[in-house]
């Protein structure tokens, strides 16, 4: 995509586990400085969960995550969450603090590692809402908005301290078609503008093929990954059925045939 | 509803008629089992639905266990007499064979694995609760230090929702144990013509342990469980990832600032319920025993001394601190379900009630052997 390819997030021989009960093994990936990467599969094959792996909120059973030539997991508790702070992460439920307005919400993080004045902070606050399209709604709480509105200002928050990585979970959950296509957009064009890597996990086909352009794909019967690649190449040419079928809904054929 | 006839030896043919819907009484599949074994030699069943009226699910149950018998007798079944839509639905059920493995076997493990599992799982409770007290510990090192981040606006807003909005219970409470204990002290002390000793009684009593106590029995109902439900929802809603994500350590941001607030104000709340339970002996005590208001008064001053205040305000700095840690604790532990939140908040209560009467027992047990 970018000609240049220079790889951003690599997993190495990863296994995730809960106590004994092995989710994933052995997965080997690499997501691309400028990649829109695609963390695809079915339900419970533990998207949601390399994903907690990948920003540090759970531990890798085996296996390293290297961000550069950085092994997250190497580092300490401390410096893993100073390095922690070049994400933003939009929660599957906005995870919006729901004490808070939406201007507070996004205000925190500016106020905590910036050393910018209140004045700043707020005029930073109310760019980034206008650039998720909530202008005029930093007084409200998370409650008092809609489902889509809070994705939206859960993807400022993430966006407050200007991340070099994105990550969502499941963008497009719960949203009704135009707001997800819009969603889509708004990805797309902040990977643009903004140069960001981003990560999302989803098993939105529409949202797939139109922002992805690098991809794994999890299964949950073998407990490990079947393919990587752009998801477009893999729905025309990829071996695996399982993949194929899922990434053409079934068409090209149930598995195993 | 059902009948049977065998057109040849080999067949039999199932005629089902009539309504067959949820209400009406359905006919066991047993039947058809019963005839099958009655005849000898029968190598295919087969349907006759011309007289069915109306159907649902339960014809399609019946018809599903028919069939499961008839492939355990090694019997043929021919669907072609049902109606279409029948064996459209019949098809879909079973097209998907049943995933083996997937479904759960009610499993017993043997008494000695049960109490291993309980074992463990109490082990690491405790090693969690004493995680907890550490970083509890360490954050209240910080903030000693200046280096505790949380926000001044949450810790004004705990302040007031446990303090200031406890009062009128904490006075209901107050007045209405003053007044039991006086009650239960007049009967006695009337018998002695002693009735002016209530006052020692419902001073001592009161400003030593009773108000201390109620005060904080009333917080862990009201406060810690309000606590651990708001952490509960926050762990679920994945607020509290969020904040870990974002480099803010959710017990100095959260624990932190409702420990402060309820060492803070459970002192006052008590010193409050002190008065009120005085209040509420006087009642009793001028109503019902003739006894003069400023007799009252005076009796209750050289009765309770300063020491007795102490301690009371001493145990209710315990327990403000005891309450906030266990609604905190059940909180930051609470698993992703509704339900979770719910078991959290009675577990919050539970330990805050309970570590509250171990605590009393423990304080009084000391300040005997100091002799205070």
């Amino acid at each position: 995509m970018n000609g240049t390819k220079e790889p951003c997030i690599v997993a190495k021989d990863l296994t995730m586990a809960f106590g004994s009960f092995v989710l994933q093994r052995d997965l080997n990936f690499t997501v691309n400085r400028g990649d829109i990467f695609i963390i695809m599969g079915g339900s419970g094959c533990g998207k949601s969960t390399l994903l907690r792996h990948l920003v540090g909120l759970q531990t890798p059973a085996k296996g390293q995550i290297l961000y550069g030539d950085v092994d997250f997991w190497g580092l300490e508790p401390e410096e893993r969450e100073r390095f922690g702070r070049r994400f933003g992460i939009l929660y599957q439920s906005g995870a919006l603090w729901s004490s808070m307005t939406l201007a507070q919400n996004v205000a925190l993080p500016l106020e905590e590692y910036t050393d910018l004045d209140p004045k700043s902070i707020r005029e930073r606050v109310s760019l980034k809402l206008a650039l998720v399209g909530l202008s005029g709604f930093e007084e409200y709480y998370p409650s008092e908005i809609s489902g889509g509105m809070k994705k939206r200002a859960g993807l400022a928050r993430a966006m407050a301290l200007d991340p070099d990585i994105l990550f969502f979970d499941e963008p497009s959950a719960g949203l009704d078609p135009i707001s997800a296509r819009l969603l889509d957009e708004l990805i797309l064009e902040l990977r643009d503008s903004l140069g960001s890597t981003v990560v999302v996990v989803t098993h939105e086909l529409a949202s797939i093929f139109t922002i992805g352009n690098n991809s794994v794909f999890l299964d949950p019967d073998a407990k490990t990954m079947l393919a990587a690649g752009d998801p477009k190449e893999l729905r025309d040419g990829c071996p695996n059925p399982t993949v194929r079928t899922f990434l053409t809904r079934g068409e090209a054929g149930a598995p195993g045939k | 509803m059902l009948a049977f006839h065998r057109p040849d030896t080999n067949t039999l043919v199932v005629r089902i008629a009539g309504d067959w819907v949820s209400g009406n009484p359905l006919p066991p599949a047993g039947e058809v089992e019963r005839e099958l074994s009655s005849g000898p030699g029968v190598r295919r069943v087969a349907f006759e639905a011309a007289a069915l009226g109306k159907w649902d699910s339960g014809l399609l149950t019946f018809l599903l266990k028919v069939f499961d018998r008839c492939s355990a007798a090694g019997v043929a079944v021919e669907k072609t007499g049902l109606p279409p839509g029948v064996v459209r639905l019949l098809d879909l059920a079973t097209a998907v064979p049943e995933r083996k493995g997937a479904r759960r076997e009610e499993k017993r493990d043997p008494f000695l694995a049960r109490v291993g599992a309980a074992a463990e799982k109490a082990w690491k409770s405790n090693r969690d609760t004493v995680t907890f007290v550490g970083d509890v510990a360490v954050a209240v090192l910080r903030l000693f230090r200046g280096k505790a981040r949380f926000r001044r606006s949450d810790l004004l807003e705990v302040i007031q929702e446990c303090g200031a909005q406890a009062l009128p219970i904490v006075s209901l409470i107050s007045v209405l144990v003053g007044l039991i204990l006086a009650f239960v002290g007049a009967i006695q002390l009337k018998a002695f013509g002693a009735q002016l000793y209530v006052a020692d009684l419902v001073g001592i009593a009161m400003v030593r342990e009773m108000a201390a106590i109620m005060t904080g029995i009333i917080v862990a109902g009201r406060t810690g469980a309000a606590f651990a439900a708001k952490l509960g929802t926050m762990q679920v809603n994945e607020e509290i990832d969020a904040l870990k994500t974002m480099g803010f350590s959710p017990i100095e941001f959260l624990v932190l600032p409702r420990m402060v607030a309820l060492f803070l104000m459970m002192p006052l709340l008590c010193l409050y319920a002190d008065l009120m339970g005085v209040l509420g002996g006087m009642i009793v005590g001028v109503s019902m025993l003739d006894l003069g208001l400023m007799q009252y008064y005076l009796q209750t001053r050289a009765a309770v001394n300063l020491n007795n205040l102490w301690i009371g305000l001493f145990m209710s700095a315990v327990f403000g601190v005891l309450v906030a840690f266990s609604g905190c604790l059940r909180g930051i532990q609470c698993g992703r379900s509704a339900s979770a939140v719910g078991e959290a908040t009675t577990s919050a209560v539970v330990t805050g009630i309970v570590s509250i009467i171990v605590a009393t027992a423990v304080i009084n047990v000391i300040c005997n052997v100091l002799g205070i």
